[in-house]
C-alpha cells in the first residue's frame, strides 16, 4: 500500500495548527483563578475558547490526514507536533532550548525522515464520482 | 467528602484542601501505560471511522461512530494522563507515553495489513528515543 503526499501534508497541517492550540490553552491556564471562581475564569477565558478551536480544528485536518494511505507511517508524523512546540514555548513563553531539547528534536527529525525512506508514496486516490463536475451538454 | 467524628476529625478539618492519598510510583506508571494502551486503541478507532468516510464534511465526521469512539477514548485517555500528572514529574511519564508510537506501528500490521521495514521499525525507534531525551528536561 502506498501513502499519498498529500495525507502527510495533511498530517503537518494538523500538527501546525494544533500547536497554536496548546500555546493558546497553555496562555488560557495561566489565568485560570483558584477555586470556585476558576471554572467562571475557565468558561470565559478566550484564550482557552481559541485553543480548543484549534484543536477541534486540527482533528478535522487530522482525520483526513488518515483516511488514505497506512497509519504506520502517518500516525508517527503526529511527532511532529513536538518541533512546533519547542519552537513556540520558545518564542511566546521564553522556555530556553536545552541539550536535550535539541537531542531529542534532531532524534524525531531523523525517525521521521527514516519513515518517510521506509513508505511507498503514492498518487492522491481518485475523487468520487460525484465530486466531480460534470461538463454541460 | 463527609468529616466523622473521631480524634482526627478536628485536626483534618483545618486543612482546606481536601487530602488525597497520592498514587504510587507503579500506580502511576500503570495509569500512565493504560493511557497508551487507549491513545492507540482511539487511533485505530479514527482510523476505521476515517476510512469509511465518503465525504470530506465535519457533519460526516461527527455523525460517525467509530471516529467519535476513538475521539472519546482520546478524552478519556487525556483524563487519566492529567490524572497520572498530579502526582508524578511530566519527565518522567513523558517517555511512557510513546510507548503509543509502537503500539500503533503494531496495530496498523494487525488490523490494515501495513507492512513495517527496517526503515519503519528504525524511524520508530528514532522518535521515542527522541521524546524520551526531550522529556528529560520537561517540567511538571
Amino acid at each position: 500500500m502506498t501513502t499519498p503526499l498529500r495525507s502527510m501534508l495533511l498530517m503537518l497541517v494538523a500538527s501546525f495548527i494544533g500547536s497554536f492550540g496548546a500555546v493558546f490553552l497553555k496562555a488560557g491556564a495561566g489565568r485560570v483563578h483558584a477555586g470556585l471562581a476558576g471554572i467562571r475564569s475557565m468558561i470565559f477565558n478566550i484564550r482557552l475558547i481559541l485553543g480548543v478551536g484549534l484543536f477541534l480544528l486540527s482533528s478535522y485536518f487530522f482525520v483526513l490526514g488518515v483516511k488514505h494511505g497506512e497509519l504506520s507511517v502517518l500516525y508517527p508524523l503526529v511527532s511532529l507536533s513536538y518541533i512546533w512546540a519547542l519552537l513556540w514555548s520558545r518564542l511566546f513563553f521564553k522556555e530556553p532550548f536545552t541539550k536535550n531539547k535539541l537531542a531529542g528534536l534532531a532524534l524525531i527529525l531523523v525517525g521521521i525522515a527514516f519513515i518517510g525512506m521506509g513508505s511507498r508514496v503514492g498518487a492522491a486516490p481518485p475523487r468520487p464520482a460525484s465530486a466531480v463536475v460534470q461538463p454541460s451538454r | 467528602m463527609v468529616a466523622t467524628g473521631g480524634p482526627l476529625s478536628a485536626l483534618a478539618s483545618t486543612s482546606a484542601v481536601p487530602t488525597r492519598k497520592p498514587l504510587s510510583r507503579q500506580q502511576s506508571i500503570a495509569l500512565v501505560f493504560a493511557c497508551t494502551l487507549l491513545g492507540a486503541a482511539g487511533q485505530v478507532l479514527i482510523k476505521f471511522g476515517a476510512n469509511a468516510l465518503t465525504r470530506s464534511h465535519p457533519w460526516a465526521m461527527l455523525t460517525n461512530v467509530p471516529l467519535l469512539t476513538g475521539y472519546t477514548l482520546y478524552g478519556l485517555m487525556t483524563l487519566l494522563f492529567v490524572y497520572a500528572l498530579r502526582d508524578e514529574e511530566l519527565s518522567f511519564v513523558y517517555p511512557i507515553i510513546s510507548l503509543t508510537y509502537v503500539w500503533v506501528t503494531a496495530l496498523s500490521v494487525w488490523f490494515f495489513h501495513d507492512t513495517v521495514n527496517t526503515f519503519k521499525a528504525l524511524g520508530v525507534a528514532a522518535i521515542v528515543a527522541g521524546v524520551f531525551v526531550l522529556g528529560k528536561d520537561a517540567r511538571k
